[in-house]
């Protein structure tokens, strides 16, 4: 079966609200020019077209219909679409090129997370009959993980701190970054100053709600060099799933994340962007992934600079992708999450 | 640029779920104010239960009585809660393991504050006064010891088991698009706006963000006139929720005098069964003191009593 590359990446802004629609026009359409523009390619020669985003988000049924008008549907074209982040697009559209039955594929997420009040509209992906009646919210979910963790003494408060002004350093650099400063506004001292947002968390640990989108695009590695001057090639690709039972697994480790890594083998990467989205979860996932202390890990800033519903994960596997096109990485390595506390997740590895 | 409309959207809807056999006999068993769980294949006890062993995948179907006591694993603190969630007051969400139990269960425990709280207390249940059946009949947990009257007597068996409702209330901000915004805001002054595809020129209405043909927004405002075509139609004749107007009716396609997209509308003001592909319509407006920014401005389509449009003349509109 043939190779697979990213051959181009955009993304929107990340912003804390946009005034545009919930099916995400608005920010698709300049991302979607930028990305034929740096391939060459037009909306005629995509083979298929993929993307994330969801329903509940947006609160209307089949939102992602629209976002449709956003690539031009006529001539009819080749489209799917997954209720999840759209690394699992990217995936899909993966497999559509190794089968051999497109050469190219674009694909695409949004969400305007600011539409509804996130924490709680996240609470609606949870078991339908013993927990989600309960309104559990993402981040209280997510503030039981990371004390597993405290009282485990697998990380302290302070390392979580850690994390998180490491990458708001990082993001000061990210033009499309919502929440960035350097290390003199929110080094590790100042940041455990704040008080809790749901003790044990506070708001550092904590992704901002953000509205964007990202899109990339993926050629057959034998037409890569047409469309890209260094194609990222995809040389390993898997994703599995945790029980959805929050009480039933040790939630202060990642097995779906051990596994994915080792089925793609994690040795030599350089560059590691993770999907993170509390400061703690990028401690499990480099944990789960045996990344050493000299791999880069979210020179981006990553999810907690801004964290787009439904294109954060893709947008990690573009960030990742983007330091081989511009040359600056030989190997990297990206992963997406979906779900709560790190339920699913999706792990890539692209070389030059 | 005027700023896009933009207006709070609230939905709500019961989901009502059948439970088979494994969770409607805990929701079952819940409404008698005892907690069941299952037996998985390595011997661990599932609490709340699971239908499916995690590791094998077989069914499971042994069930075991566990306690309504139990242990705080881990917790967090929720200092503003949510609509919905079990408390109004601040309180802690743990994971709870009930003795017997080898799982932890979610829920909410009912403490004054976060110094009340840490990790390997012992919480007991607080029922509510009415179960139903259902996740919420455990009102929420309480430090085992803490003060909490006496607990309502168990209620008699229910013919409701097998089923659980849960309410679900979602508020959103709608917002519209710069280009249905200009589009509703000419429907308040009785105007239909179309907008044109600067690359194909075809005129769409109601205007979209992008040209779906071609991806680009519509620019070019064009005004419309408030007559036009069916291009296709159904007649309703089955009543339903919300109906507002007894059926036999028609709802039809209406593609206006020079539009390249046809909307859904009424056409009323003739017998059903008098209409037919290509009849020229006419809007019938509402009065001028009820028109805001909705095309329910227009309160139906009717025929104009002109010559039908010949089929060749819109074939390629359906």
């Amino acid at each position: 079966m043939r190779d697979v590359a990213v051959v181009g990446f955009a993304q929107a802004p990340n912003v804390r609200s946009t005034p545009g629609t919930t099916n995400g026009v608005e920010m698709l359409v300049p991302i979607l020019a930028q990305v034929y523009e740096q391939t060459g390619l037009s909306k005629q020669d995509i083979g298929f077209w993929c993307s994330g985003s969801s329903d509940y988000l947006a609160g209307r049924a089949f939102s992602f219909i629209s976002a449709i008008d956003a690539i031009g549907a006529f001539p009819p074209i080749h489209e799917s679409h997954v209720e999840m982040d759209a690394a699992w697009a990217l995936y899909e559209a993966w497999l559509k090129i190794r089968t051999g039955e497109a050469d190219t594929a674009l694909v695409y997420g949004f969400g305007k997370s600011s539409a509804g009040q996130l924490r709680r509209v996240l609470a609606l992906q949870l078991d339908p009959y013993t927990v989600a009646p309960l309104w559990p919210d993402s981040v209280s979910i997510a503030a039981l993980q990371a004390r597993l963790g405290l009282d485990a003494g697998l990380w302290s408060e302070k390392d979580l701190a850690a994390v998180a002004a490491r990458s708001r350093a990082d993001a000061t650099r990210n033009p499309f970054a919502q929440v960035s400063g350097g290390t003199e506004v929110c080094g590790v001292t100042e940041l455990l100053d704040a008080p809790y947002l749901a003790d044990p968390l506070r708001a550092h640990d904590i992704a901002p709600v953000t509205d964007g989108a990202a899109v990339i695009v993926l050629a057959a590695a034998d037409r890569a060099a047409e469309f890209a001057e260094r194609p990222a090639v995809i040389t390993g690709i898997e994703h599995r799933v945790d029980t959805p039972v929050l009480g039933a697994r040790d939630l202060t480790r990642s097995p779906s994340t051990e596994a994915a890594g080792r089925a793609v083998g994690t040795g030599g990467v350089e560059i590691a962007e993770l999907h993170a989205p509390f400061t703690h979860q990028e401690l499990i996932l480099r944990t789960a992934l045996g990344l050493g202390d000299d791999v880069r890990i979210n020179p981006s800033g990553g999810a907690l600079a801004g964290n787009p519903m439904f294109a954060a994960g893709l947008a990690r596997i573009g960030e990742a992708a983007s330091r081989i096109l511009t040359g600056e990485a030989s190997k990297v390595l990206a992963h997406a999450t979906s779900g709560p506390a790190l339920q699913q997740n999706l792990v890539a590895v692209l070389e030059a | 640029m005027s700023t896009s409309l933009s207006a709070p959207l609230d939905l709500a809807f019961d989901y009502t779920r059948s439970l088979g056999p494994v969770l409607g006999r805990f929701a079952a068993g819940l409404r008698e104010r005892r907690i069941e769980g299952v037996r998985g294949a390595d011997g661990r006890v599932h609490v709340p239960p699971v239908e499916y062993d995690p590791v094998t995948a077989a069914a499971l179907t042994e069930f075991v009585p566990v306690s309504d006591e139990g242990t705080v694993l881990s917790w967090s603190w929720m200092a503003e809660p949510l609509a919905g969630q079990p408390l109004t007051t601040p309180f802690a969400w743990a994971l709870i393991r009930l003795d017997g139990a080898d799982t932890a269960m979610l829920h909410a425990v009912h403490v004054p504050g976060p110094a009340d709280m840490s990790t390997g207390m012992r919480v007991r249940a607080r029922w509510a006064a009415e179960p139903v059946g259902h996740i919420r009949d455990i009102a929420y947990f309480l430090p085992v010891g803490a003060p909490d009257g006496p607990s309502p007597a168990p209620p008699p068996e229910s013919a409701q088991d097998g089923v659980m409702v849960t309410p679900i209330q979602l508020h959103y901000r709608h917002s519209a698009s710069p280009e249905e915004s200009r589009y509703l805001r000419g429907l308040a002054e009785g105007k239909l706006t179309g907008q044109r595809c600067p690359a194909c020129g075809k005129v769409y209405i109601p205007p979209r963000g992008a040209c779906p043909t071609d991806g680009v927004p519509t620019v070019d405002e064009v005004e419309l006139p408030d007559t036009g075509i069916v291009t296709t139609f159904c007649i309703v004749n089955v009543p339903f929720l919300g109906q507002r107007i007894p059926p036999p009716y028609v709802a039809a396609y209406i593609l206006l005098d020079g539009a390249d997209i046809a909307f859904l509308h009424l056409v009323l003001g003739c017998d059903a069964a008098q209409v037919r592909m290509g009849m020229r319509v006419r809007a019938a407006w509402k009065p001028r003191d009820e028109w805001w920014t909705s095309l329910e401005n227009i309160s139906h389509f009717e025929p104009t009593g002109e010559p039908d449009a010949p089929y060749e003349s819109f074939a390629h509109h359906l």
